[in-house]
């Protein structure tokens, strides 16, 4: 699944600017995260159709770009996390950053990965019998 | 207090008497450019000037000036007039490979200005019962070695600490009985911090006189160190391209800064247009050496502002004094008393593939501190999702602008365009000491 990540400098009204944007273009977003550092913020979100708003994004000067996650979805109950997290662990597979999120019917929650392989973690998951996802659809 | 004067003769000449010195030694100097050094001898070709045709001063505004530039393009040795057997040291200006000026001095030049300095020091106030504690930088920079052959010249005992390691500094003034502080004057503020954080009595030290140069600093900054130390701070300026520290200095009049113009000539010219600029009106500091031997200048400009005062001084001193420098005409900035000029900075940022040649640099003084900041637009081609990638960039970015430039900068990553675009020059530097009472 493709990732949109657009930088953020520390400053008030840089994060309004880029949801101002989406907004204007009627985007929704699917997943979000927002990481920040002392120096600077990245805005990472899931998006129906990433590559058509990551043009958009850069025609407005922004600087965004494409990332491969996973998208992987886990049961909705204590522990759901920890056994995706496990599964990647015993493979020696470290992750860059994650976020989650719960779907509105309750059932289930969603993880978006970064990891350094990404094709080795995606077979070992589904081996695994965690499925991997390839379109957010809520 | 009764002036002392480290040298009578000369720093007390009628007019009359200095200008005869002063002809006769630029006669000399100039078949001395012409013959040794090629640079200028192209200069004259070009202009049209024969030097055996010089008879008076006024004779010295036809004469083509001498640039950073042209110092930088001789770099390494072009600019030297001896051979290299009869220069014993050589110092070097901030920057780096190519953008350096070099200077070498031979056994003469060194004792000549080991002889200025202590004309300095002595006009500042210095005596040989004083502690002198030297925490300018020993090495290429010409204000360590510069001060101390001087103040061992004078007699003063000398305590050559360099710079850094602030509280080794508190500790040594107050152990070696030290009298006299020589340092940049914002290191000086920044070291009277750093004592009244540790509650360093200054009462119970011997300090009561401070020699600052190597950047341009205000009356306001001035007032703030002498109420932070126990002392008198007293104004020195030099430039390595001239000589070093030893080029000018105050005295207790504190009405501008006497320059030893027997071997400096100055002048001050319209940046623009090059035309000599009458006594009391501000222009650029141009000055020829009329004794030096290794690397002597003619008309330098100095990029310096200031205006030359021929009226009497309260001292009794006759030589001519220089207005302090408040500013300068080209955008170098003196960041921590280290040269700093913007084009070094653009050309490290360029030479980054994921950076934008948009960039600006802050300057500000925190804790009596200079601060450089730059601020470079990211990329969006390479922006990394990574925040490790990111900031890495980062790091890469201030360890080689360290390296072209000595000093440290803090490097801050912006969204591309935002720093304001501008149809003409860009404003690329904001220089926010001048708000905080540096001129």
């Amino acid at each position: 699944m493709k990732q949109i990540s657009v930088f953020l400098e520390n400053k008030p009204g840089s994060l309004y600017a880029v949801l101002r944007k989406l907004k204007e273009w009627n985007v929704n977003l699917r997943a979000l995260s927002l990481a920040d550092t002392a120096e600077f913020g990245v805005l990472r979100f899931i998006v129906e159709h990433p590559e058509d708003l990551v043009a958009r994004l850069k025609e407005e000067h922004f600087a965004a770009t494409l990332t491969e996650v996973l998208a992987v979805g886990v049961e909705d109950r204590p522990g759901g996390l920890c056994d995706v997290v496990e599964v990647l662990t015993k493979a020696g597979i470290s992750i860059e950053y994650l976020y989650a999120f719960v779907s509105p019917k309750g059932d289930r929650a969603y993880v978006v990965l970064r990891v350094e392989d990404l094709e080795t973690a995606k077979k070992i998951l589904e081996e695994k019998g965690i499925p991997v996802i390839e379109r957010l659809a809520l | 207090m009764t002036p002392t004067f480290w040298d009578e003769y000369f720093e007390l000449l009628p007019r009359e008497d200095m200008e005869k010195i002063q002809l006769n030694r630029l006669k000399k100097v100039l078949i001395r450019a012409y013959h040794s050094l090629p640079y200028y001898r192209k200069k004259l070709e070009d202009a049209g000037v024969n030097v055996y045709d010089i008879r008076s001063l006024e004779d010295l505004r036809y004469l083509p000036f001498t640039t950073k530039d042209d110092l930088r393009r001789a770099y390494p040795f072009g600019a030297i007039a001896e051979p290299m057997r009869n220069i014993v040291r050589i110092h070097s200006s901030s920057g780096t490979t190519g953008t350096a000026t070099v200077v070498g001095y031979t056994r003469k030049d060194i004792d000549t200005w080991a002889e200025l300095m202590a004309r300095t020091l002595c006009g500042c106030g210095v005596t040989a019962e004083d502690v002198i504690q030297v925490a300018f930088g020993y090495g290429l920079f010409t204000g360590g070695l510069g001060v101390h052959y001087g103040a061992e010249k004078l007699g003063a005992t000398v305590v050559p600490m360099s710079t850094g390691n602030t509280l080794r500094q508190i500790q040594i003034m107050r152990d070696f009985g030290v009298s006299v502080l020589c340092c940049t004057p914002s290191y000086a503020l920044y070291l009277a911090e750093v004592a009244r954080e540790n509650g360093v009595d200054w009462g119970k030290t011997k300090l009561r006189l401070g020699i600052f140069g190597a950047e341009p600093w205000s009356e306001e900054m001035r007032a703030e160190i002498e109420r932070n130390l126990p002392i008198r701070a007293c104004d020195i300026y030099g430039l390595s391209e001239v000589i070093g520290p030893g080029v000018a200095f105050e005295c207790e009049a504190r009405c501008g800064l006497h320059i030893s113009e027997d071997h400096f000539l100055p002048e001050v010219i319209d940046p623009q247009t090059g035309k000599v600029l009458p006594p009391g009106e501000v222009g650029e500091l141009v000055f020829t050496t009329l004794t030096k031997e290794g690397a002597p200048v003619i008309r330098y400009r100095t990029g310096d502002l200031s205006a030359l005062m021929y009226e009497p001084c309260s001292c009794g001193r006759t030589l001519v004094r220089m207005k302090r420098v408040a500013s300068r005409t080209d955008d170098m900035l003196i960041i921590r008393g280290v040269n700093v000029y913007p084009s070094q900075i653009e050309s490290v940022l360029l030479s980054f593939d994921g950076v934008e040649p948009h960039y600006q640099i802050v300057v500000r003084r925190e804790n009596y501190l200079d601060l450089l900041e730059v601020q470079v637009e990211v990329a969006p081609q390479f922006f990394s999702d990574e925040v490790k990638v990111l900031e890495r960039l980062k790091k890469q970015i201030e360890e080689r602008l360290k390296a072209e430039l000595n000093v440290h900068c803090e490097v801050k990553l912006l969204e591309p365009k935002s720093l304001a675009r501008s149809e003409g020059k860009a404003r690329r530097v904001v220089d926010l000491r001048k708000k905080e009472g540096m001129a």
